[in-house]
């Protein structure tokens, strides 16, 4: 079970979060014009990565605050986390 | 013959309470204090299974975790338990064991035949055998492998034990009382840390126990003693026997299985069988000992053959002789210290060295007893069938390849010590990468990936001195960085005796014309001729090897034969064993009782149970409940011998007819707040939101991002910048997240808070045409006439003193409306509208009335909103903005979705208007086409619809939209029932929705 610093709260285990997928996909603009093969990249394709992996995380049963968590998918390492607001950079 | 093998003084066991016990329904006696295999040994019993390949008799190995096969079908307190290690149960009084693996009896095995059929079962033997006819798969060889195999049975009645899981966290976690542990334990707790000492045996101190050693004037296992006692008394500690940690996972978290009763005849009252702790610790010690490697020679899983380490323990700890004329087969020193604790009660053993001119002190010491050594020998094999007689022994060359001639001498067992294999099991679950120590030919940890260090003969240090110095050190460093404490601690002087280098011999090879079995895993019957084959069969990697011979497999994950095995398979590929690598070791590394891993979440505690507030009263009205997520809803309420087709018809009828209430907490609830509310709404749901007037409810459809419908529910704005919403019951914590999403990741400029209140409000759904004056009634104060509560309208009003919210909404399309109060007032409610409608003769209505109620209204619920149907196919397309974009719109224009014979909800009658039709059923058009049947749709919902008197039921059909008025065939091969049926539009009652607006 991971061990997973939420920014808000501190390390709490893995079973307190829920799993939120790539946080590097941005919702485009709503009401502007897009083409059928970047709406399809923004819903459906995602990269399965090996390695160091920027995703989201809910700490649904603590603060409720979205998060973001960079984590190596091979090895579970996570080196940072993030608040939602927080630049990714 | 009682315990004769039993010495008259000696070990550590309760020789004042005799317990007695039953072996294969045969009566012995014990000691307090024994395990069930040092109670057997002592009554001479040394057959206990059959091996699980070719039924070979097997015995006793070792006398602990190190135990490859006697394994044993327990029964304790009216339970079974399978696979338990003899060697682990510790006995008590009226413990029964009977042998697994064997049939009809452990003496006489039919099974054994396989033994001799030279050709039965190689490597890859099911592989290659059971592969056709297909036919015969079902028929013959899965019953006769089932038969054959396994290694106990599994009970099928409910385990009645209780189970527990508890959560803990430490700054070092050690695994192993030994010597090291007991060393870095003391630093380490002395120097302030929080510390968990975790023992898998009953007795702390490890090899203390048996070790003739001196460690500040005291004998190992006195030091021990005192450092435990000591420990016990420290706040900052948690010592724990009988606990094995198996299982290390990321992020510093262990898994450990504490064994509360399983020595006990019953389970105290109130207190758990076992109990699984999941423990976070800053660092873990590891310091798990090792585990003696056996040397290969042939027959050599003949009972009588075992570890000479096992030996050492059975006479030292337990008082038990393995036997009285031992034969000890040794490349290394310690299987002289087993054979002085023999000479020394009584016993004369004869060593066989496979080195040539070994010196050691201990050496010295052997013949200064008189002890009968011969050096450069071997055992060549066993000889025996259930229990060794003689050994076939011979000379070997320098070389170590070749016989000298083969001489038997008696015996009446062989006590091998091939040196000592680190139990690395856990730094390697932990991602250590480990490496070969050539010094001691075997695995140690290398550099850790997580906090974790391994200590002692684990890794790989067998000098008692050293092992206490660097385990005692590295956990004073340890602490001293999480506690900043330099407390002044230190350890006593050490006297061991010293040994010399081991010899690395490992396999003896057979002498010419001889064909002896020689056993490389005993738990698995992998043979040294297995490997052989595998190798010469083209299989190189050792992951693939592991795999094709079973080698290093199931509970045993190799202990004792994983070395050898490796050596082997290097040997033959010319490699170093480095070069080939161990398999993966995999948690757990004992077996965990499944009752340990489930604990206490079982049937109804598998997930809390949600009650409404009226929830007793529903139970006082003769309620039948069903489960509703984790709700428990009525289903319906039974009046005298009613069924639930004809209860829930006559709740039904009675909403259409007079009046009916049904318990609607269980709905999702969010409370929104916030200046930009509406523009979270208008984003959120599919139609229009930004001009909903206070006072006034809508009815409102969410989009995932695919276009998939996601719930749908009624949203009021109870005044300027705070809305109510409503969710379905199943996706209301889906909903909360999907809005806290959107929130605070793609649209944080929106100033807007969600809260969910699912909890904080009782609903009830008044429903039927007398639900306006049973409303006048309950609220004279308020205008609740149609002017003034129109349809989607909403008030607050005074319910008999306690403040009301009343929105007029209808799920079941009647003139209906929903009442709401705070939780607590919610049985105050419910019970004052019974009360007030008793005149307007309400009856409660359940989930089974209202599906009718809204399936012939060709409402959609859960069984249409599925996760593959989008607005369209539940005819919801009249409420997609054409003005605004929202969550999901732009997939709306996938071209399936816009497809002109795209599916859509349609109604379903059956012509003879009697047969009801399964939800789930198939739509075909023609009954009789071959297969595959081109599936038309199919049925989501079925209901016997009071309104028309017959059954009825909605469906989703490919290009409903054209297909009114056309007939099909409903079938459902798994109720066997082809249905003829017409299409009608799923809007069966009142389509133009007058009633609700009445």
């Amino acid at each position: 079970m991971l061990h997973i610093k939420c920014p808000h709260c501190g390390m709490r285990s893995q079973n307190e979060f829920s799993y939120g997928g790539d946080a590097t996909v941005k919702r485009p603009e709503l009401g502007k014009e897009i083409s059928d093969q970047d709406w399809d990249n923004f819903v459906y394709n995602r990269k399965s990565l090996r390695g160091k992996h920027l995703e989201l995380w809910q700490h649904l049963s603590g603060c409720r605050q979205w998060i973001k968590v960079e984590r190596d998918t091979a090895t579970h390492e996570i080196f940072r986390t993030l608040k939602a607001n927080e630049d990714n950079s | 013959m009682d315990q004769n093998f039993r010495l008259s003084d000696g070990g550590l066991i309760n020789r004042d309470k005799k317990l007695s016990f039953k072996f294969n329904n045969k009566t012995y006696y014990g000691y307090e204090g024994d395990t069930l295999a040092s109670a057997l040994i002592a009554n001479g019993v040394h057959l206990i299974g059959r091996s699980f390949k070719y039924h070979r008799p097997r015995g006793f190995f070792g006398a602990g975790v190190d135990e490859p096969y006697a394994m044993v079908q327990l029964y304790r307190n009216g339970e079974t338990e399978p696979n338990i290690k003899a060697t682990e149960q510790e006995l008590f009084d009226g413990l029964e064991a009977t042998s697994v693996n064997c049939w009809p009896s452990v003496n006489f095995d039919i099974g054994a035949i396989n033994n001799f059929l030279k050709i039965f079962l190689p490597a890859g033997f099911y592989y290659k055998t059971f592969m056709w006819p297909k036919s015969f798969w079902y028929k013959v060889y899965e019953p006769f492998i089932r038969k054959a195999a396994g290694l106990g049975v599994a009970s099928i009645k409910h385990d009645k034990e209780r189970y527990e899981h508890k959560y803990e966290y430490c700054d070092l976690l050690i695994t192993g009382s030994g010597p090291s542990g007991l060393a870095s334990a003391y630093a380490a707790a002395k120097n302030g840390a929080r510390v968990i000492l975790a023992e898998d045996k009953a007795r702390f101190g490890g090899t203390l126990l048996t070790s003739e050693v001196n460690i500040g004037n005291k004998s190992g296992k006195e030091w021990a003693e005192g450092i435990i006692a000591e420990l016990k008394e420290m706040p900052n500690v948690t010592v724990k026997n009988r606990s094995q940690v198996f299982g290390y996972y990321d992020h510093n978290m262990l898994v450990m299985s504490e064994r509360i009763s399983d020595h006990l005849s019953k389970t105290k009252k109130f207190h758990p069988k076992q109990r699984l702790w999941y423990i976070r610790a800053k660092e873990v010690l590891i310091s798990s000992g090792s585990i003696e490697r056996p040397i290969v020679f042939g027959n050599n899983d003949t009972p009588g053959v075992m570890l000479s380490s096992a030996a050492k323990e059975y006479l030292k700890v337990y008082g038990v002789l393995v036997g009285r004329n031992p034969l000890i087969f040794t490349n290394n020193d310690s299987g002289y210290e087993t054979a002085i604790e023999f000479k020394k009660n009584g016993v004369d053993p004869t060593i066989l060295d496979t080195r040539k001119d070994p010196q050691s002190e201990i050496i010295n010491e052997a013949k200064n007893l008189g002890i009968n050594i011969k050096f450069s020998y071997v055992v060549v094999a066993a000889q025996g069938y259930k229990k060794v007689k003689s050994a076939d022994i011979a000379k070997i060359s320098d070389d170590k390849e070749q016989l000298g001639s083969v001489e038997n001498i008696k015996c009446d067992c062989i006590c091998v010590s091939g040196f000592w294999t680190p139990t690395i099991h856990l730094a390697s679950q932990s991602g250590n990468k480990t490496k070969f120590n050539e010094e001691i030919d075997a695995f140690v940890p290398g550099i850790s990936k997580q906090n974790e260090t391994t200590l002692g003969a684990a890794n790989g240090s067998y000098t008692l001195e050293g092992t206490l110095k660097n385990s005692f050190e590295t956990a004073y460093e340890l602490s001293k960085k999480i506690t900043n404490n330099t407390n002044k601690i230190s350890l006593p002087n050490v006297v061991e005796k010293k040994s010399t280098t081991h010899d690395k011999f490992w396999c003896v090879p057979l002498p010419k014309g001889k064909n002896y079995k020689r056993f490389l895993d005993f738990q698995n019957d992998v043979a040294v001729s297995d490997i052989e084959i595998a190798l010469k069969e083209g299989y190189r990697s050792i992951e693939h090897v592991k795999r094709y011979t079973t080698l290093g497999m199931a509970t045993d994950q190799g202990k004792t034969s994983n070395l050898n095995g490796l050596q082997l398979v290097s040997n033959i590929e010319n490699k170093v064993v480095p070069n080939v690598g161990h398999t993966t070791f995999r948690p757990p590394y004992t077996p965990v009782s499944i009752g340990a891993i489930v604990g206490r979440e079982i049937g109804k505690h598998s997930k809390p149970t949600r009650k409404s507030p009226m929830h007793k009263w529903h139970e006082q009205h003769n309620a039948i409940f069903v489960d509703a997520g984790v709700w428990l809803r009525p289903r319906y309420y039974k009046q005298g011998n009613e069924n639930l087709f004809e209860a829930s018809k006559r709740e039904a009828k009675n909403v259409r007819t007079n009046v009916g209430v049904c318990d609607v907490t269980t709905l999702g609830k969010i409370d929104i707040k916030g200046p930009d509310a509406a523009e979270l709404l208008n984003r959120v749901y599919t139609n229009a939101w930004l001009k909903l007037p206070v006072g006034k409810a809508r009815y409102g459809v969410m989009l995932r991002e695919d276009g998939i419908v996601m719930d749908d529910g009624t949203t009021t704005r109870i005044s300027e910048n705070h809305y109510h919403m409503t969710t379905t019951t199943a996706q209301a914590a889906n909903v909360l997240s999907h809005l806290e999403y959107y929130l605070q990741l793609v649209w944080p400029e929106l100033n807007v808070n969600v809260v969910s209140t699912t909890e904080q409000w009782a609903g009830a759904a008044v429903a039927g045409p007398k639900s306006r004056d049973l409303l006048q009634k309950l609220f004279p104060k308020s205008d609740v006439s149609n002017e003034g509560l129109p349809f989607m309208g909403y008030i607050e009003g005074d319910l008999f003193g306690v403040k009301a919210r009343i929105f007029r909404i209808s799920f079941s399309g009647e003139l209906a409306y929903e009442v709401n109060v705070e939780s607590d007032n919610g049985n105050f409610m419910w019970e004052k509208i019974m009360e007030v409608g008793e005149e307007f003769k309400i009856q409660p209505y359940g989930t089974e009335a209202l599906s009718t109620l809204r399936i012939e209204m060709g409402h959609v619920a859960g069984s249409e909103l599925d996760g593959r149907t989008i607005p369209y196919d539940n005819s919801l397309e009249g409420l997609l903005s054409k003005k605004k974009d929202f969550i999901g719109k732009r997939s709306l224009t996938r071209k399936a979705f816009i497809a002109e014979d795209r599916q859509k909800i349609v109604g379903v009658v059956p012509l003879d208007k009697k047969t009801s039709i399964p939800e789930g059923s198939h739509l075909v058009k023609d009954s009789n086409a071959p297969l595959p049947n081109p599936k038309l749709g199919y049925i989501s919902a079925s209901c016997w619809s009071v309104e028309h008197d017959n059954p009825f039921s909605l469906a989703i059909l490919k290009n409903g939209k054209n297909m009114i008025g056309e007939k099909l065939f409903v079938m459902s091969p798994l109720k066997n029932k082809v249905i003829p049926v017409e299409i009608v539009s799923s809007h069966y009652v009142d389509p133009k929705g007058e009633r609700v607006r009445s």
